[in-house]
């Protein structure tokens, strides 16, 4: 009986793990630059890939984690320099310009490196808990989200950069005024969210087939925990996605994923309804 | 930098208009004297998988006909379209295919969500519709020929098998669609005819790749046999996930679809050693027709050709058995055609002498069960002859009632 | 934005369309036809659309949803052997009162339009999981099994079976002047909205909501009206939809499907519902085009436009085009 309670927890951990990896780029985005990048999947996607070619060229899964939020942060900069910059201050018109991006991506990536599903083994192997045996990845990756959420909260709360990224996020007036470029604070932070995308998405590619098509699984529950979150990013993120990940695991272990799926989003809905600025709103009592 | 929106307008007209011009112009000049015949198959998308081997089977088929002469004295002109794994294209190409092109047969489709794309469209437009899939069973169309094995041939023989073989218990898990419900559905029946008991059984949506639950669930219920009948890319990691908590001593996994993707090639042979599974095709079936098909497949596709798939096997079967038809028809006439392909057809394919039965428009196969070995292929361990398609031929005949165009669901 | 009175140029316009309808079967082959008409059908989607963003600014991401339970609705009466006159009624119905729900929650909770959008997208995903999950044989309404993945088929065409007269089935070119006829009607309907009182509110609180409140028009039911009548549309639309291809799968909810509905309207320029046809047309015939090329380029070439047009042409063609023609007759 405990064995099966410590097995569950364990499982619930890791749903909401999964979410706070998968929405934690987003979060920041939107928080501080109010944009929705419906390309976040993609950009997951993309750190999936890293690994996988890291693994086919013979460099190994780890130097492909190592290497995805490199990669991916790249693209994420060309990105903001090409597209988002023109669309500050225009939610719908980014959320469609990112949605083109994205199958553009898709479709760009099926043509490049093939649109078969491929893989990496699950490393790390198994622990056993009573008699049932937990794959240790999954207790590595509750880790590694642990470890981007204090990494994140560390570097927007103790470096200049955070302080200066915070300030332009409250009156990006008075940071110009300070001598502080925001165009570029936006681009770094873009880059940022971008380059946790690809962390995320590397660190999940040894539990799934790795297809172009990937993110759109992704981003669905991404932008569900971020919305439902709201503007503040960690209250509100994590409160989201601890909420929606311990009713989606919990639901789909009494039923069928699916119902588990479809419990997360009529949650998230009834959330925005009561709370149309997300959990953040009703931490700060904005309304 | 920015484009002006006077020249963004300008390239617009410029390039509908070109778009215009090259659909005129790309327009294909049918020879005249020759029989177009179309194909549907998945090149791209989750589905290739399936689909890559059968496009292949489908040219050697063409070009092995043409080169016996082709049909009633004329050469076959094969007109191929790409599903890209999306039933709605499925749907416009089959349009395509009958009305514009008007071929004189239509063979494709590889999920069963597929086939039921296509088949509206073949019965509102009248069109001879061969599948070459193993599929759930139950389809009764005057205008369409199912040659892939139905769940009487390969789970009716399969499950009694496993359950005498390894243990009564049995775990389902299956694809969450039409096929895998009603294949689970028929697990049920066989287990309770075989005396076995039922464990569990889960159905997996087709793009779910976590497997974390129901290995966990699979741990607890400890079942003698786990029976797959997983489809598609995404649930190769089932078996990636399943050696990799260690179950693969502890419970056999038996399947009614692994490998028709080439899954014991994706995955490493400590992964996919020892499961088992049943088909009426193998490339290690030794028999002489079979030895010569592989030579010349291999020199069509050179040597180190990754595998030939069951379903390969099977639309070769089609083609030729249509092929036949309208020889013996002497005429593409739908109806004479149809009566020659009810007049109790035989043919001598690789994997051994098939016949095409009258009344339910299906195939009766043998089949065998093998192992995957540690050459990504297969070891065969046992035959079945002659295996019937009972399930479809006890709800269906066109012979007496010609007038339908349904798919029979079996009511438990 | 096309002028928001009708001119004689408009009424000459929709003339030469009913016109253009009727003509056509007898000019191109059987294969055209049907191909048209599956074109058609998407430019009443995309009206569906236009009349809820374009007019009143409200922009949803779901019309694919609205589209597919109107697709649902008639298979289940149709395989119920309900008429498929009142099969079509009853996708319609579905669709605006489905939308109508999802409005009144939105509209009367006075939540943003970035809520309404979430909203329908999350509606939309929602009702592809579950009926992608409907697999199992006994998921039926009557008769009608509902098929999961697999989808309905064996879906009744439309004909005209008007209660007391024999039943006429329509052969393709039915259908298409059915269709073409429809859409016709639509847009008149449509424009006439625009051009009355209920349209210039709309259009008010499109620009201004706040202040269309102030002067005392409560935003709240109009809204809510245009938002069911879109859906209503985008009910007939998947109607028809099914119809046409005697099959539907849950595919129709798939998110391609509601970018594309956007993508349509996007490109065409919104709030004249002559350019939502106009993208419509335009972007399928790409599509078309490409697809025989392969998904991948299509989705490539999508993705390329929508992009595109968001930072270049953000009002789309129609309206760039009126430009441009009144910029060079002004000299």
């Amino acid at each position: 009986m405990m064995e099966h309670l410590a097995v569950n927890l364990i499982g619930v951990a890791f749903a909401i793990a999964s979410l706070v990896l998968l929405s934690l780029g987003l979060a920041i985005v939107y928080g501080m630059m109010r944009v929705i990048n419906l390309a976040q999947g993609e950009f997951m996607m993309l750190g999936a890939y890293t690994v996988i070619l890291s693994s086919t060229y013979g460099l190994g899964l780890w130097a492909g984690i190592a290497l995805a939020p490199v990669v991916v942060g790249a693209i994420g900069l060309i990105v903001e320099r090409c597209i988002i910059r023109f669309l500050y201050r225009r939610l719908l018109d980014t959320m469609l310009a990112t949605w083109g991006l994205s199958i553009g991506l898709i479709a760009a990536v099926s043509l490049i490196l093939g649109p078969t599903t491929e893989g990496v083994a699950t490393p790390l192997g198994h622990f056993a808990v009573g008699s049932y045996e937990v794959a240790t990845y999954n207790v590595f990756v509750i880790a590694a989200a642990a470890a981007c959420v204090v990494m994140t909260w560390c570097l927007f709360n103790f470096t200049k950069f955070g302080l200066v990224a915070r300030g332009t996020m409250q009156n990006a007036d008075m940071v110009a005024a300070l001598g502080i470029h925001p165009p570029t604070i936006y681009m770094m932070t873009f880059g940022f969210g971008s380059a946790l995308a690809g962390l995320a998405g590397a660190i999940m590619a040894p539990l799934t087939g790795v297809v172009p098509t990937l993110g759109l699984a992704f981003i669905a529950k991404a932008f569900i925990t971020v919305t439902a979150g709201g503007a503040a990013i960690f209250v509100g993120t994590l409160g989201a996605a601890t909420l929606l990940g311990a009713i989606d695991s919990a639901v789909a272990f009494v039923s069928t994923p699916i119902y588990g799926q479809v419990a997360m989003l009529a949650c998230a809905l009834v959330l925005l309804r009561i709370a149309p600025q997300g959990i953040s709103g009703l931490w700060h009592r904005r309304g | 930098m920015l484009i002006s929106r006077r020249d963004a307008i300008r390239g617009s007209v410029a390039a509908g208009v070109g778009i215009a011009a090259s659909t005129l112009v790309g327009r294909q000049a049918a020879a005249e004297n020759d029989t177009p015949v179309g194909s549907i198959l998945d090149a791209t998308g989750a589905i290739n998988i399936y689909g890559l081997p059968m496009i292949d089977a489908t040219r050697f088929a063409v070009d092995s006909i043409n080169e016996g002469g082709g049909v009633l004295g004329r050469k076959l002109r094969l007109i191929e379209s790409d599903g890209q794994s999306n039933n709605q294209v499925y749907a416009q190409n089959a349009l395509k295919l009958i009305l514009d092109d008007k071929v004189a047969a239509l063979m494709g489709g590889i999920t069963s969500a597929s086939r039921e794309a296509v088949r509206p469209v073949v019965d509102k437009y009248s069109a001879l519709y061969f599948y070459n899939e193993q599929y759930e069973g139950g389809v009764c169309d005057k205008l369409v020929f199912c040659t892939g094995v139905t769940p009487a041939q390969q789970l009716g023989v399969l499950v009694p098998w496993a359950a005498k073989q390894y243990g009564k218990k049995v775990y389902t898990l299956a694809a969450d669609y039409n096929y895998g419900h009603i294949s689970a559905d028929w697990v049920k029946v066989y287990l309770k005819q075989a005396g076995g008991e039922l464990a569990g059984e889960e159905f997996i949506p087709l793009d779910v790749v976590n497997f974390d639950s129901v290995i966990q669930r699979l741990q607890a219920t400890k079942p003698d046999v786990v029976m797959s009948l997983l489809v598609g890319g995404n649930h190769i990691a089932f078996y990636r996930q399943f050696a990799a908590a260690g179950l693969k001593g502890k419970m056999q996994i038996v399947s009614a679809t692994f490998g028709l993707g080439n899954e014991q090639v994706v995955l490493k042979p400590e992964e996919a050693e020892g499961i088992v599974v049943i088909y009426p095709y193998f490339q290690e079936l030794d028999n002489p027709a079979n030895k010569k098909w592989v030579a010349a497949w291999h020199k069509r596709y050179g040597e180190k050709y990754t595998y030939i798939t069951d379903s390969a096997c099977t639309v070769w079967n089609g083609w030729h058995l249509w092929a036949m038809a309208v020889n013996k028809a002497k005429s593409l006439d739908r109806g004479k055609v149809i009566a020659a392909l009810e007049s109790g057809l035989t043919f001598d394919s690789p994997e051994g002498t098939i016949k095409l039965d009258p009344k339910s428009h299906h195939v009766v196969h043998s089949v065998h069960l093998a192992k995957v070995n540690d050459k990504n292929g297969f070891t065969i361990m046992q035959s079945v002859a002659n295996i019937e398609p009972a399930d479809t031929m006890k709800v269906c005949d066109l012979v007496a009632h010609p007038n339908q165009h349904k798919q029979y669901t079996p009511k438990f | 934005m096309a002028p928001a009175r009708v001119s004689r140029i408009e009424l000459a316009i929709w003339g030469a369309a009913v016109i253009a309808v009727a003509c056509l079967p007898l000019l191109v082959s059987t294969y055209s036809v049907v191909q048209i008409t599956v074109f058609l059908i998407f430019c009443v989607l995309a009206v569906s659309l236009d009349l809820a963003w374009g007019l009143a600014g409200l922009l949803s991401f779901g019309q694919a949803a609205f589209f597919g339970i109107g697709g649902y609705a008639y298979a289940i009466a149709g395989i119920n052997d309900v008429t498929t006159l009142g099969s079509l009624v009853a996708a319609v119905a579905a669709g605006g009162i489905v939308s109508g729900g999802l409005g009144y929650v939105a509209f009367y909770g006075r939540v943003s339009t970035m809520f309404l959008a979430v909203m329908t997208l999350t509606v939309t995903l929602i009702l592809l999981q579950v009926m992608g999950s409907t697999a199992d044989p006994s998921y039926r309404i009557g008769e009608a099994v509902l098929g999961g993945y697999n989808g309905m088929t064996n879906i009744p065409s439309l004909g005209l079976d008007v209660p007391l007269f024999e039943p006429v089935t329509l052969g393709p070119e039915g259908f298409f002047w059915m269709v073409g006829g429809l859409l016709i009607g639509i847009v008149i309907l449509g424009r006439l909205l625009m051009a009355a009182p209920f349209g210039r509110v709309l259009a008010a609180i499109r620009e201004n909501e706040q202040r269309a409140e102030q002067l005392g028009y409560d935003a709240r039911w109009r809204k809510l009206a245009i938002f069911s009548l879109s859906g209503a549309v985008a009910g007939l639309a998947g109607a028809l939809f099914a119809s046409w291809g005697s099959f539907i799968n849950p595919e129709v909810f798939s998110l391609s499907q509601s970018a594309q509905v956007v993508i349509w309207v996007l490109v065409g320029g919104r709030g004249s519902l002559y350019g939502a046809v106009l993208g419509a047309l335009l972007v399928q015939a790409l599509t078309q085009y490409l697809g025989s090329m392969g998904t991948a380029y299509t989705t490539l070439a999508l993705g390329a436009l929508l992009v595109n047009f968001v930072l270049l042409l953000r009002e789309g063609l129609l309206p760039a085009i009126f430009r441009l023609v009144s910029r060079s007759a002004s000299g």
